[in-house]
């Protein structure tokens, strides 16, 4: 994989970038080794480091974990070239103290260099927050083949719906803490045009958030497709609202089954689904839509931000890797009310959600339940284990539907 | 937000057409006044602490205003803001205050002696009387800006300063993140604590960032003089009490702000001020004095009457409800207090609202007398 994006370091990536007015170099453009990013330009600065520290006593994420003056007087006075600071990178984690249960990141990046320039921050928060992966010395799998899935077709009786969602980066372009106007019309523009080369089942349509007209709206949000403004301080702290709604939109295929958030919290987010269980299908279509939009973009001479190290680069340091959320939404009147239902979960390394999302309670008995993971694994390992996971739990539930015993799996290994 | 230094040259790169906001649906002075040409003319300049235009224009961009109250829609990030792009906010100012030309020069009168009469409002009617203005420190950056060391270094010196005030204005200071939960209650009570911003307003400036880190209040032991430290601007200044006093409370607001000024002029610090500008604040709608002056007034037929509108507008009078800007009045009681805040001293604003108060409540008392008020109206101030 890492060979193909060796060769897209050629003219053809210049035929992007010439659309830019100005000459001098784009220095996001060509970097796929860590060694090579320099953390450029200094900060203009009249206090000293300890003057600026934050006050992270009342503060729980793992950027108030990793944060320590030492590291922060190291770090506050480098810019990525791009001009993204250390400052604002932290500032949601600053601005949002946390919560006593739910540990957030607390930091955002603004661009690909964020991660390489600020590493010494980055690399423990990577490392706490994806179950110790070690971005120094370990490399991530990426694996789209989606005929390595196996057993994943659900009961019906059970899994009502299966999704899979990821996001992914337009290389040389800022991210959304951090990009301009221009910037983020450009990967609206960049992506809209790679859309619209999608044909067959993949055939779909865009929706432009400043142009779409009352009926369209009406219709995306019966749909559940629409996407708002960013009201959680997470994300509006990390700037990511500004300019709302310009360049923000939603594509999808006719069949409403492959979706496209333009410029909502990462460049894209890609999400495949339908009803009922046939999570080999939404698999199926996820990785040929990925694939397809990729060769697209590529034959325009852009590629998407990805390294051996951190895969597939995003705005939130918990998405990196495969940015992979694969789930359904799935019955468990029984298993649900278990007293072993959470130690499963966590050895099954899968999560469960209400089925509004994120942040949401369970209504009835019907969970969203997804993988844990997102870095260190691939794709096809992370799919395979929600598959593997959700018929280990509705054979739970039909146990306990017969009056018998169910048993806690053993946690993977190493774990 | 604060980027570094090399942003502003990244976006440079780009075409100032590729990067010129969309304002199609807004209502607001900035979208009014802001063209591509004038876009293109300052995107490059950044003022010595690297505010940059779109720091300026961002809160207007993201909030397009409401088709009945005009916002500013742009904010200074330092006391230079006003000077490297004055192209934009001296049509801004304009704009905003009553056709005040780049030439007018702003008079500043702090005499509380100037004031003519003022203390016999009719308490039946004025509940209370408050005058308001805010301060900045010559030579920090402003809140949408600065950065978490300058800010806690302007409450350091406020904090400074504001200890060594005697007498009816010694007090105490209370720091947001150090406050006790009793201490809380009580300035919840008093009408005192102010809480995180959450207008978009606000917000889109990036005035809300490291909450509550060196904000703070500070008052006096007979809680009629107040200062706001790091809210919306540097300082805010208070002074109020029930019943109609408006000259006690002027005299108060007077005294302390030279008391106050003259502490921080020991200190090596000075206000913003110029006599283009007057004093220097975040919004560039409370330029000039930064001052409102009002009183909460009983006014239950006056203002039902058809005229209640233009009298205000004569008078050189705004209403809002009790609440402040943005809430309506409950139950007949009005906040009335003064429109203008750039181009009349302290003193004509002040005497202003007095004189024109005053008037107010005798209409009321004729339509209580259901008497008529016609001869009453005043001719446009």
């Amino acid at each position: 994989m890492a060979s193909n994006f060796y060769r897209i370091l050629s003219s053809k990536r210049n035929v992007g970038i010439l659309s830019l007015v100005g000459a001098g170099s784009i220095t996001g453009a060509v970097l796929l080794r860590r060694e090579h990013v320099t953390a450029s330009a200094h900060v203009r600065r009249t206090y000293p480091a300890s003057a600026e520290y934050p006050d992270l006593r009342q503060h729980n994420n793992c950027m108030a974990s990793h944060l320590t003056p030492a590291i922060y007087a190291k770090l506050c006075d480098k810019s990525t070239p791009n001009g993204y600071t250390l400052d604002q990178a932290i500032q949601t984690g600053v601005d949002n103290p946390g919560h006593p249960f739910i540990k957030t990141v607390g930091m955002v990046a603004g661009d690909e260099e964020t991660y390489e320039v600020f590493a010494d921050l980055l690399d423990p928060i990577i490392r706490e927050r994806h179950n110790g992966y070690d971005c120094r010395t370990m490399t991530h799998p990426t694996d789209l083949d989606s005929s390595k899935l196996h057993s994943g077709r659900f009961d019906e009786r059970y899994v009502l719906s299966s999704r899979v969602r990821t996001g992914r980066s337009i290389r040389g372009l800022s991210l959304p803490p951090a990009c301009t106007r221009a910037e983020r019309r450009e990967v609206e523009r960049v992506t809209v045009d790679a859309l619209a080369g999608l044909s067959g089942d993949l055939a779909g349509k865009y929706y432009s958030l400043t142009q779409m007209t009352d009926a369209e709206q009406q219709q995306l949000i019966d749909d559940h497709f629409l996407f708002d403004k960013p009201v959680s301080p997470l994300l509006t702290c990390a700037g990511m609202a500004r300019d709302w709604p310009d360049a923000r939109g939603i594509w999808h295929n006719n069949e409403k089954t492959f979706l496209v958030w333009i410029n909502e919290e990462d460049h894209t987010r890609v999400i495949s689904m339908e009803k009922g269980g046939n999570m080999k299908r939404v698999f199926d279509r996820f990785c040929r839509g990925l694939k397809e939009v990729e060769r697209m973009i590529q034959e325009k001479g852009w590629e998407f931000m990805w390294n051996e190290k951190l895969g597939y680069i995003l705005t939130c340091p918990s998405n990196l890797g495969t940015g992979l959320r694969a789930g359904v939404h799935v019955n468990l009147p029984r298993l649900s009310k278990d007293p072993r239902f959470s130690k499963i979960l966590d050895n099954l390394r899968l999560q469960k959600r209400g089925t509004g999302g994120v942040d949401t309670a369970a209504v009835g008995s019907t969970f969203d339940i997804s993988n844990l993971d997102r870095l260190g694994q691939s794709e096809v390992q992370l799919v395979q284990t929600v598959v593997d996971g959700v018929n280990y739990l509705i054979e739970c539930e039909k146990k306990l539907e017969k009056g018998q015993d169910i048993k806690v799996p053993a946690p993977p290994k190493g774990n | 937000m604060p980027f570094g230094n090399t942003h502003n040259e990244m976006k440079l790169k780009y075409a100032s057409a590729k990067e010129y906001p969309d304002l199609t649906k807004h209502n607001n002075h900035m979208a009014k006044i802001l063209t591509p040409a004038i876009y293109e003319l300052l995107r490059k300049r950044q003022t010595p602490s690297g505010f940059t235009l779109d720091d300026v224009i961002q809160t207007g961009i993201d909030n397009p205003g409401h088709p009945f109250i005009m916002t500013v829609g742009c904010v200074a990030g330092d006391e230079e803001t006003y000077e490297v792009f004055k192209e934009l906010l001296d049509p801004v100012i304009q704009d905003r205050h009553g056709g005040y030309k780049p030439t007018d020069k702003h008079k500043t009168d702090l005499d509380p002696a100037h004031l003519k009469g003022g203390d016999d409002l009719d308490p039946n009617y004025v509940l209370s009387s408050r005058v308001r203005t805010g301060r900045s420190v010559r030579g920090f950056c402003l809140p949408p800006h600065c950065s978490r060391g300058e800010r806690r270094a302007v409450e350091t010196l406020s904090i400074e300063a504001l200890d060594t005030l005697s007498g009816d204005l010694k007090g105490k200071y209370y720091a947001l993140k150090n406050m006790s939960d009793a201490e809380q209650q009580q300035l919840i009570d008093d009408h005192f604590l102010f809480d995180k911003p959450v207008s978009p307003l606000l917000l889109a400036s990036g005035m809300a960032r490291d909450w509550p880190d060196g904000r703070g209040i500070w008052h006096n032991v007979n809680k009629t003089f107040l200062v706001w430290v790091n809210e919306e601007d540097h300082l805010r200044v208070i002074s109020m009490q029930q019943g109609g006093n408006m000259k006690e409370v002027f005299n108060r607001f007077c005294t302390g702000l030279t008391k106050i000024e003259k502490l921080f002029k020991e200190r090596k610090h000075e206000f913003m001020w110029n006599e283009h500008l007057g004093y220097v604040l975040t919004c560039p709608s409370n330029l000039g004095t930064g001052l409102r002056a009002g009183v909460h007034v009983k006014l239950p037929n006056l203002s039902k009457n058809a005229k209640f509108e233009e009298i205000l507008k004569k008078l050189r009078l705004q209403k809002r409800g009790t609440g402040g800007v943005d809430t309506a009045a409950v139950g007949g009681t009005f906040d009335i207090s003064n429109a203008d805040r750039l181009g009349f001293s302290e003193v004509e604003l002040v005497q202003m609202v007095v004189d024109g108060v005053k008037l107010l409540v005798e209409m009321e008392k004729k339509l209580e007398k259901g008497q008529p008020i016609d001869a009453m109206i005043p001719a446009q101030k």
